[in-house]
């Protein structure tokens, strides 16, 4: 059994989950819900084997390292943080909805990591020879995984606010009837940046403590360094807001959405677009 | 006057104190970031120029486009967030700070109401019994109480964690810390960049600003190596380097092994690894043997350089190239072209293959001296960044402390519980700063628990 035949698994059970997930919305019935769940945690499982596996493939080619050196790993482990943050909040609050705004951005990150990315393992050039590469991409990730579950939240905050506007008197119908309540979804939106926020926070001062001990510069206006200040600009206008009158609700969903947007062009936008020092494409 | 120049005052303060201000400046620098990442920085590439209008340089050079992060409008914006975080801080803290300082030792029936969370209990006992009962009972399963007696009554209060109130100014402060950690650095600190040839020393870089640093002591660089996987990308760049003071070795700092990710400190100052090149004249190793008979005899050899032969002839190197395998099938790898200068005056030419399945290539001239080609020993120099930075310590404490301070902030609640002692009779209050269904269900807990004392 190899690890790419695991992801192919992986892929599968997340494209199931998704589909799960939608039938939810349409039938409303909870078994069908707990199937979308179970086939997230089958594919998680699924894919924790496939991550170490590769890692160990990686030993036996001689070339042994962290399976997060180049984009396919790095798509790959971002899908992986984004249903662990997303298997958290289930767990925790028990919206089985949100499942349908979440996992889709997993399963678009494997089905791009697979069909569009080259997979081969390769050796680790100088740059990245290092113990920090663990810890600053590991605390990045699950950063970006909160933001991407808070992204799905915040749509379904506008979508359920909307609704809610159009038939004011009358209770929400439809597939809107499964969402939390708008109270609810700000709420959840607040507690994935929550987790997200002091997580990019560590994923920046590892990077800078990283780049101070390889290149002895701990800030250099890089893109990508920049990039990701921008988003951390975004999500601390985001917590402020919070506290200030006027500035709950949509403009904060939106807030979280311009954030996550920013976040994906600070992994992908600045390595396909800009070039920098990251152009290893970590 | 006095009165309008208060009401300014007043304003200036207000304005420095709001949170829009705060969200304004955030996602201020949020979009002006973007055009530093979007236009090339200083140094800017020439080809960029030139692929540019006059008009639009002269517009980006005037708003400062090419070094945006130094431009005094950025630099602004960063100093009115400084005084806007400290400004906030001010206004809110000395509140906040009493709450942690001073908390409300006694629930009243007014204060009471203001809380979501109460429950009430009848227990058999005097207010005297029952307050030393429940004191112990804080003890064990929330926090040490203060007990406060109004009229005959008493008043229990217990908190945990109430410092946690103070994470968002721990972070508002780590900030501060992290910008003076930085300037220190602009101010005493330098970054530059210097070559060192292997077998040769330095004791002054250049700066990125074109100035010569003495360093204080002197680096040599005894060796440099390159090395690559199997698929040709670099698996590892290695300098040996020695600390040189007054020329001798410096006892610790002799041949340590510098590579990327693993710089070399001396004296506050660091060196990273960070390029490499050729540093010229390689040296060419040849042998030369005569067709009748007797031992090879080894040959060095420089570019350009003219080199007597045993018997009175010279060499010359008149051409290389790394690789020859196009011209020479079956001989890839380096080869060379010499020009050999007989006793006579004779002009002859032999090319020398290094592939070992080659080497024996000149034989076939027929000349009575045949040569081969032994192999080049190139000289490289190592490219080292180097840095001196006394703030780096300052900005990782202030990011340290920004990590805690968030943590504090964001995972940590200040729970407060208040229990009011009758005479037979126990009321019980409680309130946290985060998180109210998950205290709510501690709340429950804990009362459950008092109920059955």
């Amino acid at each position: 059994m190899s690890s790419s035949m695991l992801f192919n698994v992986t892929t599968i059970s997340y494209m199931v989950s998704t589909l799960a997930f939608m039938a939810f919305l349409a039938s409303k019935n909870k078994t069908v819900g707990l199937a979308g769940t179970l086939a997230a945690i089958f594919g998680f499982v699924v894919q924790t084997t496939a991550i170490g596996l590769r890692w160990k493939e990686s030993y036996d080619l001689g070339r042994g390292h962290a399976p997060l050196s180049n984009l396919f790993e790095s798509v790959v482990f971002f899908s992986w943080t984004i249903i662990l943050i997303f298997l958290i909040i289930d767990f925790k609050y028990k919206y089985r909805a949100v499942g349908f705004f979440v996992v889709p951005f997993a399963l678009l990150g494997m089905a791009w990591a697979q069909l569009g990315l080259n997979s081969g393992i390769e050796p680790l050039v100088p740059a990245l020879q290092s113990n920090w590469l663990l810890y600053h991409v590991v605390t990045c990730f699950l950063g970006y995984a909160a933001f991407a579950v808070a992204c799905g939240i915040s749509i379904m905050y506008l979508i359920r606010e909307k609704q809610e506007d159009s038939s004011a008197s009358s209770p929400a119908g439809g597939v809107i009837a499964l969402f939390p309540s708008v109270k609810v979804l700000d709420d959840l939106n607040y507690k994935a940046i929550m987790i997200g926020f002091p997580l990019l926070t560590l994923g920046i001062v590892t990077g800078a403590a990283w780049a101070n001990y390889a290149w002895g510069t701990y800030w250099s206006w890089d893109p990508k360094e920049t990039w990701s200040l921008i988003v951390w600009f975004v999500y601390a206008a985001f917590l402020h807001a919070r506290i200030t009158r006027g500035w709950v609700g949509r403009r904060a969903a939106w807030l979280s959405i311009i954030g996550f947007a920013a976040t994906i062009f600070c992994y992908l936008g600045v390595n396909l677009l800009l070039s920098g020092l990251h152009s290893y494409g970590g | 006057m006095t009165t309008k120049k208060r009401g300014f005052a007043q304003m200036l303060w207000d304005f420095f104190c709001s949170l829009k201000l705060s969200i304004s400046l955030l996602i201020g620098l949020a979009l002006t970031s973007i055009i530093g990442t979007v236009i090339p920085q200083a140094p800017v590439p020439p080809e960029y120029i030139q692929s540019i209008s006059s008009a639009k340089l002269q517009l980006y050079d005037k708003l400062g486009f090419f070094d945006m992060y130094h431009s005094w409008w950025f630099i602004l914006l960063l100093y009115l967030l400084t005084v806007n975080l400290v400004a906030c801080s001010i206004k809110r803290l000395p509140r906040v700070w009493k709450i942690v300082s001073e908390p409300t030792l006694v629930m009243d029936e007014s204060f009471e109401k203001s809380l979501a969370l109460t429950h009430e209990f009848k227990m058999p006992g005097s207010a005297a019994v029952l307050k030393d009962k429940l004191t112990a009972f804080l003890q064990g399963e929330f926090a040490a109480p203060v007990v406060t007696e109004v009229n005959g009554d008493f008043h229990l209060f217990a908190q945990k964690s109430p410092y946690c109130r103070l994470g968002v100014y721990v972070v508002h402060l780590s900030i501060i810390i992290v910008f003076i950690g930085a300037l220190l650095g602009s101010f005493f600190g330098y970054k530059a960049y210097v070559n060192i040839a292997e077998g040769s020393s330095v004791s002054a870089v250049e700066s990125r600003t074109g100035q010569k640093i003495d360093l204080g002591f002197a680096v040599r660089c005894e060796k440099f190596a390159v090395a690559f996987y199997d698929t040709g990308a670099p698996r590892e760049f290695r300098s040996t380097l020695t600390v040189l003071e007054a020329g001798k070795p410096v006892p610790g700092y002799e041949n340590v092994k510098v590579i990327v990710n693993d710089p070399l400190t001396y004296k506050g100052i660091t060196f990273y690894q960070s390029s490499y090149g050729a540093a010229g004249d390689a040296v060419y190793r040849f042998s030369v043997a005569n067709r009748n008979g007797g031992q090879p005899v080894p040959v060095l050899a420089h570019e350009n350089e003219r080199v007597p032969l045993p018997d009175g002839s010279t060499l010359l190197i008149s051409g290389v190239a790394p690789e020859v395998g196009a011209d020479f099938p079956g001989c890839s790898g380096p080869g060379a072209k010499l020009e050999i200068t007989r006793p006579n005056g004779e002009k002859q030419y032999a090319i020398v293959l290094l592939n070992p399945a080659c080497r024996d290539f000149d034989a076939k001239r027929g000349s009575d001296l045949i040569f081969t080609f032994d192999g080049k020993d190139e000289k490289f120099f190592t490219g080292l960044q180097v840095a001196k930075d006394p703030g780096v310590w300052v900005v990782w404490l202030g990011c340290a402390l920004m990590v805690v301070g968030i943590c504090m902030a964001f995972f940590m609640s200040h729970k407060r519980i208040w229990l009011r002692v009758t005479n037979g009779r126990v009321t019980m209050g409680g309130s946290a700063s985060k998180n109210p269904a998950g205290f709510e269900l501690a709340f429950n807990e804990l009362s459950g628990k008092l109920a059955k004392l």
